[in-house]
């Protein structure tokens, strides 16, 4: 088996297994990051996405498998030997060291000559603005500022890929949003490989070129946001995106006179909008809509309609969640807020299963 | 007018304002009482120490312990020092006291640096096995002595230590390494990993991160750790006395020999100056550390 | 086009991590591990003034068990430990509660309590033979205050000599046991004490009921290490009371010196020492099983 490393891959992971002793934390994956393109891991917490950059970054010895960095196995390579920089969650700065100390330190052991780290340094100082804190130690830094030093860290290293763990989840909301911009001007400036760990969607969706979901230690889905978002391979894909997540009715796939429709207690979505994946087969099976895909009151003609009396309204400032019970389920609707219904009001829900996603009942695969 | 203002003085007659602090309550004179009482005992033995090593032999005779002295006199202190006779020379703890200095010292250094790198190689470079030497290591911390007693002098005896101070600074290095390991092992682990992931991507190796990042972090502990060395290695007795010669003994053995020796007329006053000076250094340690060493014993407590 | 880099000798990964070890491996294996091993070995045979490898069985151990000095420092070891650990965990609790009730000058008593801790074992025995010396010390004091009769002379009476020996190890210790104690009590959430007040609970019964059974693990693990001091006592011994009068108050970490070093009974000293072994064994392994349970659980 003599695999080949695609030419323009920066990044290439194959078959990288990893083993706590009987636990399985990382299942023979694989993945291609082509060069200058930002991958976002994503995934909820113990998923293996931080795992996954540790191994990348030669921080973890891994079971089986091989990584390839710019066409260069490295599998068996020491993390400062890989071309990689790495941003922490929590910075990482050494905290007996000034700004400028911390940002020399790696070109310092690599024996670098003075003239080039002072350089380098005043590069990475001009490109994150962090040229007054030089001569500053860490603890007299702000967590936006720590975080800059901490990237500056990676940028003085000249390196082709760089690794960011939860970068941003120490700060609060409003840095955390400032700073998400910046690492997308700093990427289209550099153009280099990012491969970025979160758990925060919004971060994923706004700076990836791709997105890899991941659970349990395998890739879902590895594919461009809108993608991820529109066309989740499964139901976890589905549900871990979205906020407010999509709704699920429970129901079975039925093929009728009117062809295939989605029946659960008393009603009935007709199907011949929906693009199918695979052959549906008849059987359980889940529907799943995003709570913006779905209109009421709207007055105009829907594929499918139907009316619901409101449970509970849940305004969330620029527009409201009204939540119904469809078919028992329950079930919510984005509107704006000008136009949010009353608890017990009657309203009209229409929509066009054509935005909805199907998944057979067993394993949750997209149909 | 009149009537109104009565009605609004009986509604507000309740409690107001500061609630008055009754600092002499009985709970708090029990307490206080108990605590001093309880001070008192506990500072008793180091007055009797001072008075007694203050007095001379006629004024100890007449007089009773926990009198003050009449006639001050430094002259036990001094002989204490010089002169006093063991068994087998008379020329006083100044001996134990330099052979403790040059027990300590050495040991203090040696044992927390293997410690310290120990601690370190187990909390950020974990390897197959580490473990397992770990857990018989701290296990080894609550074996009785008694029974490594002389399996130690055997090996001292083969690489030609035994009875020499660095032999005695090897096996204080030894019995030191259990609760010095722990103590760097569970401060280096709780340093963030993501530091040592860092100085990793920096390109930093084992002794490059350890010199130049985890050391400069760590200085309270290892003043924890050279206060549990310096008490701890200047109070021993039972390795001085096995793994030494009579010229060699440490203070506390010398102190032991002068107090306790059958030999002439025992002088009280002498023995308490002597038992003074042997403890005055662990003393001063604790005064000077204050909370640290309140720290350390936490940590050091597992010595025994 | 493969540019595979050859996987390393597992024996070399983080070789400098295995080189930094060699000093705990050793003294793991050889000192600990061997020493013990290689005591509890001799202690079958009949070594006298240098080990010899004769096989005698068990006659050490019933020649140990027959001998009354012996017998004698295993009672003293039982009344010594019994008394030293009810006394140091009351004493060191209700110090440790007391200063717990936010007082003034906690520092300072603290520093008191906890001072006599520094000093060694060979300066705490060598007061407190001053201390109760018939002639000079607090028998003297009382006697000379008017009350002729009165009789406190521990160290030189067979009977009473141990609890010498004791009142001289609560002097030296319970400052420790202090601290461990009130590092227990502090670690206690703030909002019990607030739970309990506003419940109009007493004091005492707050202590009794609520937070002496929430310090378990503390309690366990001072237990653990006051057991394992008690079976080491021996410089106490020495400095105090030479284990006079006679064999009065003899221990067995002096047995096993003795016989070692002084006797040479080199068999005799093996043997006593793997019954101290023994008793600590007794002690550790419920408490590390205990240890290793809980953090199975985790």
């Amino acid at each position: 088996m003599n695999l080949t490393v695609p030419s323009s891959a920066s990044v290439s992971v194959q078959g990288l297994s990893l083993d706590f002793g009987a636990v399985s934390v990382l299942k023979s994956l694989n993945l291609d990051i082509a060069d200058g393109e930002f991958v976002v891991l994503l995934g909820p917490s113990g998923c293996g996405k931080s795992t996954l950059l540790n191994c990348i970054a030669g921080l973890l010895d891994i079971s089986d498998g091989r990584i390839f960095i710019k066409g260069k196995n490295v599998t068996w390579q020491e993390p400062a030997e890989r071309g990689i920089g790495m941003v922490f969650q929590s910075y990482a700065l050494y905290p007996q060291m000034t700004v400028e100390k911390n940002l020399s330190f790696g070109l310092r052991v690599a024996g670098t000559p003075k003239d080039e780290i002072a350089r380098r340094i005043a590069r990475a100082a001009e490109i994150l603005q962090i040229e007054p804190l030089l001569q500053r130690k860490p603890a007299a830094l702000s967590g936006g500022q720590r975080q800059r030093v901490a990237i500056g860290r990676a940028l003085v290293r000249d390196v082709d890929v760089f690794l960011f763990d939860e970068p941003l989840s120490n700060l609060d909301a409003k840095l955390r949003s400032e700073l998400r911009v910046e690492i997308k001007l700093l990427h289209r400036k550099l153009k280099n490989t990012m491969i970025y760990v979160t758990h925060d969607q919004i971060e994923a969706m706004t700076l990836a070129d791709r997105i890899a979901v991941m659970r349990g230690g395998v890739i879902q889905q590895f594919d461009a946001p809108p993608v991820i978002y529109n066309r989740p391979v499964n139901r976890f894909v589905a549900g871990f995106l979205g906020s407010p997540g999509m709704n699920f009715l429970e129901g079975r796939l039925e093929d009728g006179k009117g062809g295939w429709h989605f029946a659960a207690d008393g009603i009935s979505i007709p199907l011949s909008t929906y693009g199918f994946e695979r052959n549906p087969v008849a059987g359980s099976a889940a529907f799943g809509i995003r709570p913006e895909h779905v209109a009421l009151n709207s007055g105009e003609d829907w594929p499918f309609s139907m009316t619901a009396t409101v449970e509970v309204v849940e305004p969330m400032g620029s527009d409201t969640l009204v939540w119904l019970l469809v078919a028992g389920q329950k079930f919510s609707v984005r509107v704006g807020a000008e136009r949010a219904p009353a608890a017990g009001e009657t309203v009209t829900i229409g929509f066009d299963p054509m935005r909805a996603s199907l998944f057979d009942g067993e394993a949750g695969k997209r149909i | 007018m009149s009537v109104a203002t009565a009605d609004t003085t009986s509604a507000a007659d309740g409690p107001r304002g500061r609630k008055p602090r009754r600092t002499l309550s009985r709970r708090n004179i029990i307490l206080y009482g108990t605590l001093f009482v309880v001070a008192v005992y506990y500072l008793l033995p180091l007055y009797v120490m001072v008075v007694t090593s203050l007095k001379g032999m006629p004024e100890i005779r007449l007089g009773h312990i926990f009198a003050p002295p009449v006639e001050i006199t430094f002259q036990p202190w001094v002989k204490a020092w010089a002169e006093a006779c063991t068994g087998l020379n008379c020329d006083g703890l100044s001996r134990g006291f330099w052979n403790s200095v040059r027990i300590t010292v050495p040991s203090v250094i040696l044992s927390i640096a293997i410690a310290s790198v120990n601690g370190y190689a187990l909390a950020n470079w974990r390897f197959k096995g580490a473990e397992v030497f770990f857990t018989i290591l701290i296990v080894g911390a609550f074996i009785p002595y008694q029974v490594m007693l002389y399996p130690i002098v055997i090996i001292l005896r083969e690489i030609g230590l035994y009875g020499t101070l660095t032999g005695l600074v090897l096996v204080h290095s030894i019995f030191g390494m259990p609760i010095l390991t722990l103590l760097f092992r569970n401060y280096f682990a709780s340093l963030p990993e993501e530091l040592f992931k860092a100085a990793r991507v920096d390109g930093a190796g084992f002794w490059g991160i350890y010199l130049r990042i985890m050391l400069p972090m760590s200085l309270p502990i290892f003043v924890v750790a050279v206060i549990i060395q310096i008490t701890g290695i200047w109070n021993d007795f039972l390795f001085g006395v096995v793994y030494t010669k009579p010229d060699l003994y440490p203070m506390t053995v010398q102190l032991n020999n002068i107090v306790n020796s059958v030999q002439g007329v025992k002088e009280y006053n002498v023995n308490m100056a002597a038992t003074l000076l042997t403890g005055l250094v662990p003393l001063l340690v604790y005064f000077v550390s204050g909370k640290l060493f309140v720290r350390g014993i936490a940590a050091g407590a597992v010595k025994g | 086009m493969r540019s595979q880099s050859e996987r390393p000798n597992p024996l070399f990964r983080n070789l400098n991590a295995k080189i930094a070890s060699i000093p705990m491996v050793l003294t793991a294996l050889v000192v600990f591990v061997g020493g013990t091993a290689w005591t509890v070995l001799y202690s079958f045979t009949n070594s006298k003034l240098l080990p010899r490898w004769k096989f005698v069985g068990l006659d050490q151990y019933e020649r140990l068990w027959s001998t009354p000095r012996w017998l004698v420092s295993i009672e003293n070891l039982f009344i010594y430990g019994a008394l030293s650990l009810v006394f140091s965990f009351v004493i060191g609790f209700l110090l440790a509660a007391m200063l717990d009730r936010k007082i003034r000058f906690e520092d300072t008593f603290r520093t008191i309590f906890l001072y006599p801790f520094a000093l060694s074992f060979i300066v705490t025995g060598l007061v407190w033979q001053w201390l109760l010396n018939p002639d000079f010390g607090v028998q003297h004091v009382v006697r000379s205050l008017g009350w002729e009769s009165f009789t406190f002379n521990p160290l030189y009476d067979r009977e009473l000599v141990i609890y010498g020996i004791l009142i001289a190890a609560l002097w030296q210790g319970t400052g420790l046991i202090m601290c461990l104690m009130l590092a227990g009590l502090r670690s206690i959430d703030e909002d019990i004490w607030k739970a309990a007040r506003v419940d109009g609970i007493p004091v005492w019964k707050t202590y009794l009921f609520i937070v002496i059974p929430m310090l378990r693990p503390v309690f366990v693990t001072t237990l653990v290490i006051i057991a394992s001091a008690i079976v080491k006592v021996y410089d106490l011994v020495v400095a105090q009371t030479g284990g006079g009068p006679g064999h009065a108050s003899e221990v067995p970490a002096k047995y096993v010196y003795d016989y070692m070093f002084l006797g040479q009974n080199l068999g005799q000293g093996f043997a006593a020492s793997t019954m101290m072994l023994l008793s600590v064994v007794i002690v550790i392994v419920p408490w590390a099983y205990l240890e290793f349970g809980r953090r199975g659980r985790r």
